[in-house]
């Protein structure tokens, strides 16, 4: 397959996720807001900003003023930002442009559609109540993608390609989720424990449609038992280590080598974090910090992105 | 609103209507199931055709437009309609032009006797800009140049079909009638189960056979790609969309690269070798050694292995010698000269500004002609005489004169019409028609092609860049099935 295919069924894959991500974050907050006494809601919305490690930009744009308002412009409908889900929509959809011909018309249609859908939808109030079925439909018509690509294209290397860019996006988005409430804890050290604070760990949950996966298996509601979930768990699908499992065996698919053993820097990388998780226990997460653990973790998968594209884009040519 | 049964034609030839209230008797029952949907319901499958189109993204890009790079190609539910037997005649008339055009490019390459033979002036040929030096001596394979021509046709006032234009460099459009097709039998499924219309969709499975013809006999699989400019490009959709229907690669200049004496392709395991190109760039683009070199949309040394023949390209470098207005002015007596026979279906009329007596007519009837550059395409670098301002006649004049062997002229044809919705009542819209055809082991002509319609009132302009749009055409065997 040709490189520049691949590499394009990959962001298609990672800009959807990517958008389907940012409106988790966003649905997590602004129900947490809905059960949180009325507070500094400046304080509130601002953690979003920090976690998407785009703070510089949204300064420059808003003059640092993390109002919901510019929060949610930002994040949602702002075309100059990379990472607003119109911006990952769209991009998505270029992707999707150039390799129709690699992808299923049913494919097409559906990102198509989901840009046309989102593109009509900039235009509702922020402040208003069309915004809290927004997100969801967002993360539906992520779903529907990811189905659609599932049921009609053939499971061949380039839906390895769109696998391997999904589940890595994935893998990055719940590390940042969790992160997301290690900030918003942090000026509140106080409440843990309390009413509230078992909350909040609930909309985590559900922002990762995790919670009733959660409940079956763990029950009762923790910090540790919430992060082990997300981190560890190897069944869950938007848990970390699953979604590296899953990555890897793409990977493995796409060049034929055994799992096991490695013949490219992408499969090493990928194939060192995933057993490293494997063996690891949530006390060690907590040794090191949450958050410390989180950021090296979004590291070493920028490391394997980058791996991948100079494995299998950039290779250099004897002309 | 107005429905067909006001309908008229008015003083034009219309393809569906002898005059008012009278349909053609071929036509009858289409007219006939039309006027059974009432106004609003043929208005309501417009807009859910155009909402059909736009979803599945079959647009275009247009030069030079900042609002945004894609339009979708307005397409209007009310079909052209050919008869079988007039379409057998097209047919036939359509082969034996590209028998003739493809014998005439072997020629000049080669041995040029319709030059010795002084049927055509060298100078004529030469000093086409698509005649290529560079292409002397070329024997592609199977002696076939114009692998896809997409000829352009039209019907005048009184009923009889011209060829306006022969396009054999890279003719888009094809794949409207595909999708247009697909919108139709979604959106009239009726009128297909009761009127016997001949389908299109061979088409990519024909192309493909074309292209696989032209692979080097000791290839096992040959690897047959589509090369595009990229998605700038206005007809990306569709080199998109003919890749993905022959199931092959779409690729652009960055992914070839020339290695080891072949065409190569970076993919994810490395390079693997090109058979086939289908290419959608202009001559002057396919390789920056061999011609611009400031071309990025080819492979640098392309042209070396084609010469070689380890590589097939189609259409073939050179073929757009023949797709120049002043030589499209000699096709029936190469026509004559070739193949021994009489043209079956004419050319329009044509005034050759280059030589002296014909300029001179055309420069005193500038008002009544139609005035085109002799190898410019898309509505562009042309005058229509009689809608003209006398400063815009004045200007084109010098350019006439400063550069004769560049324009040719013709008379204004009176286009047919098409009944069209427009704005919820019917208006008569011109049309014209481009049948595709494929040289392959044998030539197929596609039935129908696609029509354009000028959907400006009164205007003659169908091409996509300038306000035209697209309707199906439907070749209908007589009687019912």
């Amino acid at each position: 397959m040709l490189s520049r295919v691949a590499d394009s069924i990959y962001w298609l894959n990672r800009y959807v996720e990517r958008a389907e991500n940012v409106a988790r974050f966003v649905e997590v907050n602004l129900h947490l807001l809905l059960d949180t006494p009325v507070a500094d809601l400046h304080q509130q919305w601002s953690p979003l900003v920090t976690t998407t490690g785009d703070q510089t930009l949204f300064n420059e744009r808003y003059g640092g003023d993390a109002s919901a308002e510019n929060v949610l412009k930002f994040l949602t409908f702002d075309s100059e930002y990379g990472n607003s889900i119109l911006s990952c929509v769209s991009a998505a959809r270029e992707n999707a442009r150039v390799v129709r011909e690699a992808i299923s018309s049913e494919m097409w249609e559906q990102v198509n559609d989901f840009y046309l859908w989102v593109k009509e939808a900039a235009n509702i109030d922020l402040g208003g109540e069309q915004l809290y079925s927004f997100y969801p439909k967002v993360k539906t018509a992520s779903h529907v993608f990811a189905g659609v690509m599932e049921a009609t294209m053939a499971h061949n290397e380039g839906w390895n390609f769109g696998l391997l860019g999904r589940l890595l996006e994935r893998a990055d988005k719940t590390a940042r989720i969790l992160d997301v409430k290690y900030y918003i804890l942090l000026p509140s050290v106080k409440d843990v424990g309390t009413p509230l604070d078992d909350l909040q760990w609930i909309a985590l949950l559900k922002s990762a449609s995790a919670y009733e996966m959660y409940r079956k298996r763990q029950r009762r509601v923790t910090p540790q038992g919430i992060t082990k979930f997300l981190i560890l768990d190897a069944e869950f699908p938007r848990s970390i280590q699953f979604c590296l499992l899953q990555a890897e065996r793409s990977l493995h698919q796409i060049t034929g080598t055994s799992l096991g053993r490695w013949c490219n820097s992408s499969e090493r990388t990928l194939g060192r974090l995933r057993s490293e998780l494997e063996y690891m226990t949530i006390e060690e997460v907590f040794e090191t910090g949450l958050h410390e653990f989180l950021d090296q973790l979004q590291t070493r998968l920028n490391t394997v992105g980058e791996n991948i594209y100079a494995d299998f884009v950039a290779m250099p040519v004897a002309a | 609103m107005a429905g067909l049964d006001v309908y008229d034609p008015g003083d034009f030839f219309d393809e569906l209507f002898a005059a008012a209230g009278r349909p053609r008797p071929a036509a009858a029952e289409l007219v006939k199931r039309i006027q059974s949907l009432p106004l609003e319901e043929l208005q309501r499958r417009q807009e859910a055709a155009q909402n059909m189109l736009f979803k599945m993204g079959v647009t275009f890009n247009v030069y030079s437009d900042n609002q945004g790079t894609e339009r979708i190609f307005p397409f209007d539910v009310i079909p052209r309609f050919v008869p079988y037997s007039e379409w057998e005649r097209l047919e036939k008339g359509l082969k034996q032009r590209i028998a003739a055009l493809n014998c005439f490019i072997h020629d000049v390459y080669n041995d040029q006797k319709i030059i010795k033979d002084q049927v055509i002036k060298r100078e004529v040929i030469e000093s086409a800009p698509g005649f290529l030096k560079s292409c002397l001596g070329l024997q592609p394979p199977q002696g076939i140049w114009c692998h896809i021509t997409g000829t352009d046709l039209v019907r005048n006032r009184d009923g009889n079909w011209y060829v306006l234009e022969d396009n054999l460099r890279c003719p888009s459009g094809v794949s409207y009638i595909l999708e247009n097709r697909r919108v139709m039998k979604n959106s009239f499924p009726r009128f297909f189960e009761a009127l016997n219309i001949l389908p299109v969709d061979d088409y990519a499975s024909q192309l493909l056979e074309a292209l696989l013809n032209l692979a080097p006999s000791n290839v096992a699989d040959p690897c047959v790609v589509v090369l595009s400019p990229g998605i700038y490009n206005s007809a990306y959709f569709e080199h998109s969309f003919l890749a993905q229907q022959m199931g092959i690669e779409l690729v652009e200049g960055s992914d070839l690269v020339v290695a080891d004496g072949y065409l190569q392709m970076r993919t994810t395991k490395g390079l693997q070798r090109v058979d086939v190109i289908y290419r959608r760039i202009d001559d002057d683009f396919l390789d920056p050694q061999a011609f611009r070199a400031d071309s990025m949309l080819g492979v640098a040394g392309l042209m070396e292995v084609y010469r070689q023949g380890r590589v097939a390209i189609a259409n073939a470098p050179g073929t757009g010698v023949a797709d120049d207005k002043m030589i499209y002015a000699y096709v029936p007596q190469m026509i004559k000269y070739y193949l021994g026979e009489e043209q079956m279906l004419p050319n329009v009329p044509t005034y050759l500004c280059e030589d002296p007596k014909q300029r001179e007519y055309v420069l005193a009837h500038l008002d009544e002609l139609v005035v085109k550059a002799t190898n410019a395409s898309g509505g562009y670098g042309m005058l229509i005489g009689a809608h003209a301002t006398d400063e815009e006649r004045a200007a084109f004049a010098e350019h006439i004169k400063g550069n004769p062997r560049n324009y040719i002229a013709q008379p204004t044809l009176s286009l047919s019409r098409v009944p069209t919705l427009i704005d919820g009542q019917f208006e008569g819209c011109h049309v014209d028609l481009r049948p595709f055809i494929l040289y392959g082991k044998d030539i197929y002509v596609n039935p129908g092609g696609l029509t354009r319609v000028a959907l400006r009132r009164g205007s003659l302009v169908v091409n996509s860049s300038q306000g035209g749009g697209s309707k199906d055409t439907w070749v209908v065997k007589e009687g019912t099935c």
